[in-house]
């Protein structure tokens, strides 16, 4: 028997499929799965005996797409993008033959099917999916910067019009099994244990051998016609919000529109092979390898904790204690009691405490009021978060982590008042995203329990965690401290010690050097424009407003105050105290870089024109956009010459999921890879004579440029 | 090379370009038609030394579809040498027409020709007409396609052009065409259009609104918000990253008004009016067409204008008399802007914002208007200008003969 499924006929003469990838706890398109596919096919082609087939699952899920670690990397070793091509409309043949070998073929999708687990479901004449609740089906290929490569955006158009594929695929969404029948995906649900025998009466009753798209006179479903007025108008709007929501960064939503667009004008084999092409361009465009790498891999491995000091025991938190109920504190509470924690949220009034937990209360309620939750789920959440002001509540924790106010004195105190009160194995964990964690672990008597958990705002919107190892902080309280940010779904990252760590830091050179650009004469407008171009979510002025002047200011204050002589401001700075002088400290204030009308859209304070006069001759937009993206990925180099961070997966995962790095780039460091070290090196030395001693390249990046040792090879 | 000269022009009214205009009852092919017989019957002319029929149509497809030129030459009983060819420059078609019908002269090749054009956007809407601009994924999304009326509305946001500002150009549009039309300035030109049985149909262009004044363009909603939400706002913005925001200045108010109409331009070397008795009007000093950037669309027209002054080595101060296409007022203020003219010297008798904008058709009427108001006032030099879909301006100079 096969390493990928087994097929038995049974006395009916339905040959049962079930897809069993060995060694993998998902089913997996393999070279292997492949093979075997193809020898069933052929079989059942051939035996008189066997009158249908049924293709089924013999793990949990049905089947995840194709395995990007394999099926990719043996693509694109072809070398020769016609050759890829080939390749994969070869491999079409085979569900053409499933197609129309005149034996019915009947999906029985027991679990999960995504990608390639789905695209194969689509070559078969019926559908029928296990009523599962844990269970989604989807096309999510664009999600890494491909296309659904095996067929998907022939098929799935032709199944379900036009419209509804092009959302699906366009936005990679996945479907429970009941949405997936009201649109079409699947033809019938069915419970669990009926889903074989459902799937052989199918067969039995006569379901018929042949797709819809090979029957003459076929039309797509609702229509598809470049000379009509929906298909025209529909086209239209595509074209533009697919522009908008990508701003010609990622080349997959449009090559996925244009797949459908042509290849649903002419017949289906014709389809296919124009798919082939458009998935060929994406493998051998950067995107999908960056998107691949950083977006998949490295966070998928990141998930999987692969930071996590090893010889440890894993460690779950059932009770957290949270010190603080600030924006923070109260954002922490909620993923932790979401993720079934018991919180002990504390503060210096119990009505700051409660208000903290209020946050937790608004924000269920709309889940509930969404449908999204339970009004019994929500009301067992909120019994599990208490608000105190009693330190004596923290003495059963599993680990407490603080979010007071950035001032030494009062963490310090919070530290010792905390410290006397749990368990001396308890992890300490300080949520500060300036202070040094040496520098605050002072105040412990226990600072190998004391580490850094570096949360983003708003919590439960903001997908990372960054770890900072304090001198003293053990690999015990980074294992425990991971297993718990494993708990409530965050990725993490491990940096070691610095003022800013990596995230904060780094994030800021970007506002700096726009400040510089406003400084020099470049229009703002088109400064936040080009940052919003090059993927940044937002624009740097929007986001100095967001975080607000003031803090800013105070930051720079404080900081200059701490280290004296040895402090190196940011080059800007002085931008910075002028908006502060004019009391334009944010929008916070109502007041910033932006103005903000009641009831209107913020826009560019006009007065900033006065203050800097914008040039006539104004810089092009690439050069904008190179600069804010180099200017931080030169710095997080340093980071990493620097020890700070400790491999480029960690730049590039913190970058994209801290500060929305523009994630088409793969990150800091694959961007580098991507606009390749040597022209990197040549860039910054020259940005380094026209704008400053900030992109000065450090001499171990030169070298590496030299020997054209890439971060990723 | 041999001189063109244009000998006469006639044009049908305009009708509203809707299910309850005027004109909607009659087919493309038969509004082409009568204009035809029109200047054949009003020249004496002997159609059989007519080289060529040209028409400009935007939308050539169902009924304006399969060269309605040669169809409509036929069906106006032109003898059957009168060959006949369509062609498309989206907005400046009716000119381009003119313009090859005169470059064909130029060269020797052609002796007679007519050029013009034809649209009934009641009878084939806009929005029935695909190709590739807008539709292809490939074509739009790389060329940062965006509908005209984002285009017209991220001119005003480049160049500050403000709501008030297109609807002061609006409302002296209407009140010159109102004056125009009661003077009888048009009546010269106008075919009116007549059903099977003889009767009038129309007469006029029936879209002016006599009396518009600026308050009442006040109420009216910008039209293109929604289509910006779509994602077009942002398309221009990344092709125009110095505009903060587009500003939505346009509606149905400042923009060319919907309508049906056809026009037919007579243009030929001085010999032929000889031996046939015809008197030239004008002749055409040159005509120029230029490709400008194609998202903002709308700004060909003072390229092509400069381009075509050039090549007729003059400069835009021997220009007399001015008429561009009010496809959207914008259009007008930023060219007047770029030209340095007053308005007193363009668009003297309004324009499309007032009487309509025919697509295929309005090359030939405004080159019309502009030699009738030449006549008129007994000026010696003009130049017709069109903005174009696709980022392109055609330009005609033409001088009393």
């Amino acid at each position: 028997m096969s390493k990928t499924m087994n097929m038995n006929v049974d006395q009916d003469g339905i040959a049962v499929i079930e897809i069993d990838v060995q060694d993998r706890p998902m089913n997996v398109i393999t070279a292997d799965f492949a093979d075997d596919f193809k020898n069933c096919v052929e079989e059942i082609t051939k035996d008189e005996k066997i009158i249908g087939a049924v293709l089924t699952s013999a793990k949990n899920d049905f089947m995840a797409g194709a395995d990007l670690k394999s099926m990719l990397p043996s693509l694109i070793g072809l070398g020769d993008a016609s050759a890829m091509a080939e390749r994969i409309i070869e491999s079409h043949k085979l569900n053409r033959a499933m197609e129309t070998c005149g034996k019915p073929f009947v999906a029985a999708i027991n679990g999960t099917a995504l990608g390639g687990g789905l695209e194969i479901t689509l070559s078969c004449h019926y559908r029928i999916a296990a009523d599962r609740n844990d269970a989604v089906l989807g096309l999510p290929e664009v999600m890494v910067g491909l296309l659904p490569g095996g067929g998907g955006t022939q098929r799935l158009p032709r199944i379900i019009g036009i419209q509804a594929a092009l959302e699906l695929m366009t936005q990679g969404k996945h479907l429970k099994p009941q949405k997936a029948l009201a649109m079409g995906i699947v033809n019938e649900l069915a419970p669990p244990d009926e889903l074989l025998s459902k799937a052989k009466q199918w067969i039995i009753d006569g379901g018929k051998a042949t797709q819809p798209w090979d029957t003459k006179g076929f039309k797509v479903p609702g229509g598809f016609d470049p000379n009509t007025k929906g298909t025209i108008q529909m086209f239209s709007v595509v074209n533009a919000m697919v522009a908008k929501n990508t701003n010609h960064n990622y080349p997959a939503p449009i090559a996925i529109v244009s797949s459908v667009y042509e290849g649903c004008q002419v017949p289906i084999d014709t389809g296919l092979e124009i798919e082939a092409k458009y998935f060929v361009g994406l493998l051998c465009d950067p995107v999908s390898g960056n998107m691949i790498r950083s977006l998949f891999n490295n966070k998928q491995s990141a998930d999987k904790l692969r930071a996590r000091p090893k010889g440890v025991d894993k460690h779950t938190v059932k009770t957290l204690g949270m010190l603080g109920a600030g924006m923070m504190g109260a954002g922490i509470t909620l993923v932790s009691a979401q993720a079934g924690m018991k919180v002990y949220l504390l503060d210096s009034t119990q009505e700051n405490a409660e208000k903290g937990k209020a946050y937790s209360e608004k924000y269920f309620q709309k889940s509930v009021a969404l449908k999204k939750m339970t009004e019994e789920k929500k009301a067992a959440i909120m019994d599990n978060i208490i608000a105190t002001t009693d330190y004596n509540d923290l003495k059963d924790c599993d680990l407490i982590i603080e979010a007071v106010f950035e001032n030494r004195e009062i963490k310090a105190d919070v530290t010792q008042k905390t410290e006397a009160v749990i368990g001396e194995d308890i992890i300490f964990a300080s949520n500060t995203s300036t202070l040094p964690i040496s520098g605050l672990a002072e105040s412990s008597s226990r600072p190998h329990n004391f580490i850094g958990m570096h949360f983003f705002s708003p919590v439960e919107k903001m997908p990372l965690v960054e770890m900072i190892m304090g001198e003293q902080s053990s690999d015990e309280a980074l294992a425990k401290s991971l297993d718990y940010i494993q708990q409530i779904k965050k990725t993490p990252i491990v940096v070691n010690d610095s003022r800013g760590f990596f995230t904060s830091r780094v994030f800021s050179t970007s506002c700096n050097e726009a400040n510089e650009m406003m400084r020099e004469g470049v229009n703002p407008a088109l400064i936040e424009n080009a940052a919003r171009h090059a993927g940044y979510p937002v624009g740097p002025f929007a986001v100095q407003d967001e975080t607000t002047i003031d803090l800013s200011v105070k930051i720079h204050n404080q900081t200059k105050e701490d280290m004296g002589d040895d402090y190196k401001p940011m080059s800007s700075i002085e931008v910075m105290q002028k908006m502060y002088e004019l009391g334009r400290l944010g929008k916070r204030f109502g007041k910033g870089f932006y103005e903000y009308p009641e009831g209107g859209k913020k826009f560019l304070w006009p007065g900033l024109s006065d203050i800097y006069p914008v040039n006539e001759q104004q810089p092009d937009i690439q050069e904008i956009k190179d600069r804010m993206m180099s200017v931080q990925a030169l710095d997080a180099y340093r980071c990493l010459e620097e020890n700070v961070l400790t491999s480029p997966d960690d730049g590039d995962i913190g970058s994209i999921f801290g500060w929305g790095f523009p994630p088409w780039t793969g990150g800091v460091f694959s961007y580098i890879d991507m606009v390749g070290l040597q022209n990197f090196v040549d860039r910054c030395d020259d940005y380094c004579d026209r704008f400053g001693e900030r992109f000065k390249v450090p001499d171990s990046l030169r070298e590496r440029a030299k020997n054209k040792e890439k971060f990723y090879s | 090379m041999t001189d063109a000269y244009i000998f006469d022009h006639v044009r049908s009214p305009r009708g509203k370009g809707k299910s309850d205009g005027s004109l909607h009852q009659v087919t493309p092919v038969e509004l082409l038609t009568q204009v035809l017989e029109s200047l054949r019957d009003r020249n004496e002319l002997d159609t059989s030394r007519i080289d060529d029929v040209i028409m400009g149509v935007v939308h050539n497809q169902g009924e304006q579809a399969s060269n309605p030129a040669r169809t409509a030459a036929i069906n106006a009983g032109y003898a059957e040498e009168a060959a006949g060819k369509q062609l498309n420059r989206f907005c400046a078609s009716g000119l381009e027409a003119v313009n090859s019908a005169a470059a064909q002269v130029m060269s020797g090749m052609s002796d007679l020709c007519i050029g013009g054009g034809l649209e009934s956007m009641s009878r084939v809407p806009m929005d029935t007409v695909g190709g590739a601009l807008a539709v292809d994924p490939q074509v739009a999304y790389g060329g940062y396609f965006v509908p005209q009326g984002i285009s017209a509305d991220l001119i005003a946001s480049k160049y500050g052009f403000t709501r008030e500002d297109v609807d002061a150009f609006a409302v002296e549009s209407q009140k010159r065409a109102s004056h125009a039309r009661d003077e009888g300035y048009f009546d010269n030109s106008i075919v009116p259009i007549k059903d099977n049985l003889g009767d009038i149909l129309l007469d006029h262009d029936e879209c002016i609104r006599t009396g518009t004044t600026v308050e009442d363009l006040a109420k009216l909603k910008p039209s293109f918000v929604q289509m910006g939400e779509f994602g077009f706002n942002s398309v221009a913005i990344q092709r125009y990253p110095e505009v903060e925001k587009i500003n939505h200045v346009h509606h149905a108010g400042n923009s060319s008004v919907i309508v049906d109409g056809a026009s037919a331009v007579l243009v030929g070397t001085k010999e032929v009016g000889e031996e046939l008795g015809l008197t030239p009007r004008a002749k055409i000093v040159g005509f120029a067409s230029t490709g400008t950037e194609p998202t903002i669309m709308l700004t060909g027209p003072a390229p092509s204008a400069e381009k075509v002054l050039k090549r007729c080595g003059m400069s835009k101060d021997n220009i007399d008399l001015f008429e561009l296409n009010e496809a959207f007022a914008v259009v007008v203020l930023l060219y007047m802007q770029q030209m340095d003219i007053d308005h007193e010297q363009i668009n003297v008798n309004g324009g499309a914002i007032a009487m309509g904008h025919p697509l295929g058709a309005t090359g030939g009427m405004v080159l019309g208007t502009l030699i009738d108001e030449m006549e008129r006032r007994d000026l010696n030099t003009g130049l017709v200008n069109l903005c174009i879909g696709g980022g392109m301006g055609t330009s005609t100079i033409v001088e009393r003969a």
